[in-house]
């Protein structure tokens, strides 16, 4: 999401200076007895504290369900706060054992950072809110407009390439943070505020008046958030990869956390193997974990759907829809390949 | 010719008149410092007017208006913004202060375990207190447990060992990291200061450019780069599988950051000294070292009080960036709650930053106060 110009440096140094991090990282997760996972320091619904000081979001079950695969047990997960800057290196330098950080999956990340994407937990894209006051219906409106931005982000470059591929005109109002940028708009001082769409739904919460302002309906970048571990590990990878496509599979067949012990003996055959409750199974085994892995997952964590309603969905505050979050099988792009 | 004398010489003392109310009273006070010229006048009724202005919508929003109780963010937002407040209504939301409150103490130090840092307040202000105290005897042994034997057990409590659980780093914060954070770096810079200012006057080249380097390098460098330095590249440095902990970086750059600060205050005070003192010491045949700590040290260690405490409450307030590393001190976890969606209201991070303001003026202030106290206390007669 972030991607500022100097934790690309940065995480490019990490890349020459730092020895190739050790491969066998499931060995080193057991030995230690817990997963360490790198997590953003407070974006609302992926990973922030609740009353009680525990890590809650969709970045965090995440790695709570990597947690619950490993040892059977969600709680067995580290969480270790990193900014925008510190992420990379952090991952790199074996700081941390994934990253579920809110991190968009692009082409230098996965090449010349040396860092490896394949799942997307959330599908997020860049778009714009704007006051109701101003009757713009279409970003295509917004010529002249007053646009305030966070500085340093790949926001900041969408937002240019967005207005001079349109031939729009428009004056940017950029702040260092977040909160400013939100503010500043709250109070009138830019027509428009853009970031990514999640980040929008959480702004309204901070509005005097959320009702005065609306979310324009284009979306102008594609910000594939995912988990990333480190290259060279293809068995961690896969179980990371696979933690996602279980709690995927699970929702696709009706598996959730409160039937999951009902199904794991009535289920079909599909839902039997994957539960590892079939004769014989050896997924688990296969990705070096025991064949409980996704009973597991489900049973401690939940399937996807419950953890997107849980985290940011309906049941949240944040309310947002599940979009292009949703399964294919409902007009989304979550997809998970099969588990067999 | 009979001559009348006229003078007259008064036999009795008067009684002692209260002054003459021109110049008395409160009138006479709101005259001469309010009213005094046109110029006064006008600027008294301007402040008035501000204050008028200001302070009645101040109390209205932190008091009046503020929300106490509440379990979400319902409690804290209006109708329009998803809440149960009237509309138009806005006040401090102290609820979320309540939510929040052990997060913003202890950070996410287990709930059962708790008692642990608490335990540790308690020995440290048993110890404190006696030690700021100018009558209270035992001096040097007060301060050997306060500084020497308190944090060494205070560690094991904090951490765990011997049957207490384990307890790592990353998961203390709030107020508790700032306080240690400050105490650490006032308690080692202090010494360390005196040290390296010793050594930047020494005769001895060697010593003296050490010092002299240190200092210069480490006042060189802002303390965020210090800081991030620590973070961020010494990982990459570092075999494979080496962690050090966080917590003891940011230690460690913060007390070697104020020790060169300290140093240069310290020294200020040694160059006041004047020269006849040293001499007066040499000429009763004292060592460098019993002249330093006998004579030269209380004298202008006493002279530069105001700056020690000026370094200390600069320390106090700069341990907020540790948050920048990923440590969440007072500042870091008051901000880190305001990304919680079931707090999250127009009002909810004024609220949070002005709590966190008033608890770091309140130790700023007592620092400062006291360092007043002290000033006058040991204020045997250096005026000219």
């Amino acid at each position: 999401m972030k991607k500022t110009i100097l934790s690309a440096a940065i995480g490019a140094a990490a890349l020459g200076l730092a020895s190739a991090a050790s491969a066998a990282t499931l060995d080193d997760v057991k030995a230690k007895g817990v997963v360490t996972c790198g997590v953003s320091a407070g974006i609302p619904g992926f990973s922030n504290p609740d009353d009680k000081g525990e890590w809650t979001g969709i970045d965090v079950d995440y790695c709570r369900g990597i947690a619950a695969a490993v040892f059977g047990d969600p709680t067995k997960a580290k969480f270790v706060a990193l900014s925008s800057k510190d992420r990379f290196p952090a991952l790199q330098s074996g700081e941390v054992d994934v990253l579920t950080r809110n991190t968009t999956w692009t082409i230098s990340r996965d090449t010349s950072l040396g860092f490896n994407f394949r799942t997307v937990n959330y599908y997020d894209g860049q778009g714009f809110i704007v006051k109701k006051s101003l009757n713009v219906k279409s970003a295509l409106e917004l010529s002249g407009a007053a646009v305030c931005v966070q500085t340093g982000t790949t926001t900041e470059l969408n937002l240019a390439d967005y207005f001079k591929s349109n031939n729009l005109q428009y004056n940017p109002v950029v702040f260092e943070k977040e909160a400013d940028a939100t503010t500043a708009y709250d109070s009138g001082r830019c027509d428009v505020y853009t970031t990514d769409q999640s980040g929008l739904y959480a702004i309204r919460l901070k509005m005097k008046n959320p009702d005065e302002n609306m979310v324009l309906p284009e979306v102008i970048s594609k910000e594939p958030l995912g988990p990333a571990v480190r290259q060279g590990d293809d068995k961690w990878f896969d179980i990371v990869s696979w933690v996602h496509y279980a709690m995927v599979n699970a929702e696709e067949l009706g598996i959730t956390s409160k039937n999951v012990d009902e199904m794991k003996t009535s289920g079909g055959p599909d839902v039997k193997r994957m539960l590892g409750s079939e004769e014989g199974s050896k997924i688990g085994t296969d990705l070096g974990l025991t064949n409980d892995w996704a009973y597991n997952i489900v049973k401690l964590v939940g399937n996807y759907g419950e953890v997107f309603d849980r985290t940011v969905g309906p049941n949240t505050p944040l309310k947002i829809e599940r979009g292009l979050n949703a399964l294919w099988t409902k007009g989304g792009l979550q997809y998970a390949p099969p588990i067999r | 010719m009979a001559t009348t004398s006229s003078t007259f010489v008064r036999q009795d003392m008067l009684a002692q008149q209260p002054a003459p109310l021109g110049i008395s009273g409160p009138s006479h006070w709101f005259r001469t410092r309010l009213f005094a010229t046109p110029k006064d006048t006008v600027l008294t009724i301007l402040a008035l007017a501000l204050l008028v202005y200001v302070i009645p919508g101040m109390i209205n929003w932190l008091f009046i208006d503020a929300v106490w109780t509440g379990s979400d963010r319902t409690a804290c937002a209006t109708v329009i913004q998803g809440g149960i407040l009237p509309d138009g209504q806005s006040g401090a939301c102290w609820a979320f202060v309540e939510a929040k409150f052990q997060q913003f103490m202890f950070g996410r130090y287990p709930a059962d375990e708790r008692w642990r840092p608490i335990l540790v307040a308690v020995l440290f202000v048993i110890l404190l207190v006696p030690m700021l105290i100018p009558k209270v005897p035992h001096k040097g042994w007060n301060a050997l447990a306060l500084f020497i034997i308190l944090p060494f057990i205070s560690f094991f409590l904090l951490i765990g060992g011997f049957g207490l659980s384990h307890v790592e780093t990353q998961l203390w914060g709030g107020l508790m990291v700032t306080l240690i954070l400050s105490f650490f770096g006032i308690t080692v810079s202090l010494p360390l200061g005196i040290i390296l200012a010793l050594g930047r006057r020494s005769q001895m080249p060697v010593i003296k450019t050490l010092c002299v380097v240190f200092i210069e390098i480490i006042r060189g460098i802002p303390l965020v780069t210090v800081l991030f330095m620590a973070s961020v590249m010494l990982p990459l440095f570092l075999p494979d599988g080496w962690t050090f902990d966080k917590l003891l970086r940011a230690l460690i750059g913060v007390s070697i950051f104020a020790s060169a600060y300290m140093a240069e205050v310290i020294r200020g005070g040694l160059q006041a000294i004047p020269k006849g003192q040293f001499e007066g010491a040499d000429s009763l045949g004292l060592t460098y070292w019993q002249k330093t700590r006998l004579i030269i040290l209380p004298q202008a260690i006493k002279l530069v009080i105001p700056s020690i405490v000026n370094t200390f409450i600069g320390l106090f307030k700069d341990t907020s960036l540790v948050s920048i590393i990923g440590m969440f001190d007072l500042l870091g976890i008051v901000t880190l709650n305001q990304s919680d969606a079931n707090w999250s209201t127009p009002v909810t991070p004024v609220t949070g930053y002005i709590f966190a303001g008033f608890i770091f003026w309140l130790f700023c202030f007592g620092m400062s106060r006291y360092s007043a106290f002290m000033e006058r206390h040991l204020d045997t007669g250096h005026r000219h």
